[in-house]
């Protein structure tokens, strides 16, 4: 792909993922009606759900490029994997900050030790931070790559553990939204709106993945660049 | 502003605050690679008047 079509892809991702949230925001807000039992602090499940299924979504993509690379040995999937999984733990951050409001104002409590489905999610987002770790302690090339690799597709092992821990929970405080009983499950309006913000969460996360890609792809050739230089 | 308003306005903010952060951080990066580039260019001259 040649970098004036990277740079449009970027700018469309940006200019979609600003007025799906804007769209998303304002329809969370005034369309929606009121949770009968949460109230008006429901809201956050409109930014706080997709943020986390966005950061699922980037950490799946990172372990398929690194399937990709140990498949086909493909150094360019390298940083395309480490790109996804750089932009899944900025979400993973996001759903814990805003995971742990939700719970302040729901449940009086920042965290709760004894909920499987938060302590998982932060197992999960633990992993992949130590993902940096384990890639800079290792020197550049395809080693890195390959261990890089294997230890994302680790970590994806996690990510339905962590979705389905919410509904196999006995003792959860943790809303259930997505379930076969009607009586939990969204409405029309709650599953649309969801929609919108799960889309415009989704498009940011693929507006700062092409950016952060070609950024680093930019290090990449200026380093190749001042070693042929020098 | 009810407790739960404000709380819910925090979760909103926090992501936009971490939005407009990495917008920051990558201003900086954007500034450094233009440096580099810069250097680079001038050691290139150097060495083709060399």
């Amino acid at each position: 792909m040649t970098s004036s079509l990277r740079s449009n892809q970027a700018v469309l991702l940006a200019a979609a993922a600003f007025a799906l949230l804007l769209g998303g925001l304002a329809l969370a807000f005034y369309w929606v009606p009121q949770a009968p039992l949460e109230g008006f602090r429901q809201r956050i499940f409109y930014i706080h759900v997709p943020v986390a299924l966005t950061a699922y979504a980037c950490f799946g993509w990172g372990a398929w490029k690194a399937l990709r690379l140990l498949w086909k040995r493909d150094r360019r999937y390298d940083l395309e994997s480490y790109t996804a999984v750089h932009i899944g733990v900025i979400f993973g951050i996001l759903t814990l900050v805003t995971g742990s409001i939700w719970a302040r104002t729901s449940w009086g409590v920042w965290w709760s030790w004894g909920e499987r489905q938060l302590v998982l999610f932060l197992v999960l987002f633990l992993f992949y931070c130590a993902y940096f770790m384990l890639r800079y302690s290792v020197e550049p090339g395809p080693r890195r790559a390959q261990m890089s690799a294997v230890y994302a597709l680790f970590g994806v092992v996690l990510i339905p553990i962590s979705f389905l821990a919410i509904r196999l929970a006995e003792n959860f405080i943790h809303p259930v939204v997505f379930s076969r009983d009607v009586d939990e499950n969204l409405t029309g309006s709650q599953a649309a709106t969801f929609g919108v913000c799960l889309a415009g969460t989704l498009a940011l996360a693929a507006a700062l993945h092409v950016n952060e890609l070609r950024g680093k792809r930019l290090d990449e050739r200026l380093r190749e660049l001042r070693e042929a230089l020098a | 502003m009810t407790s739960a308003e404000k709380y819910v306005t925090a979760a909103y903010l926090v992501v936009l605050a971490v939005v407009l952060l990495y917008v920051i951080i990558y201003s900086f990066r954007l500034q450094r690679l233009e440096r580099e580039i810069t250097e680079l260019a001038e050691l290139a001259r150097r060495k083709q008047v060399a």
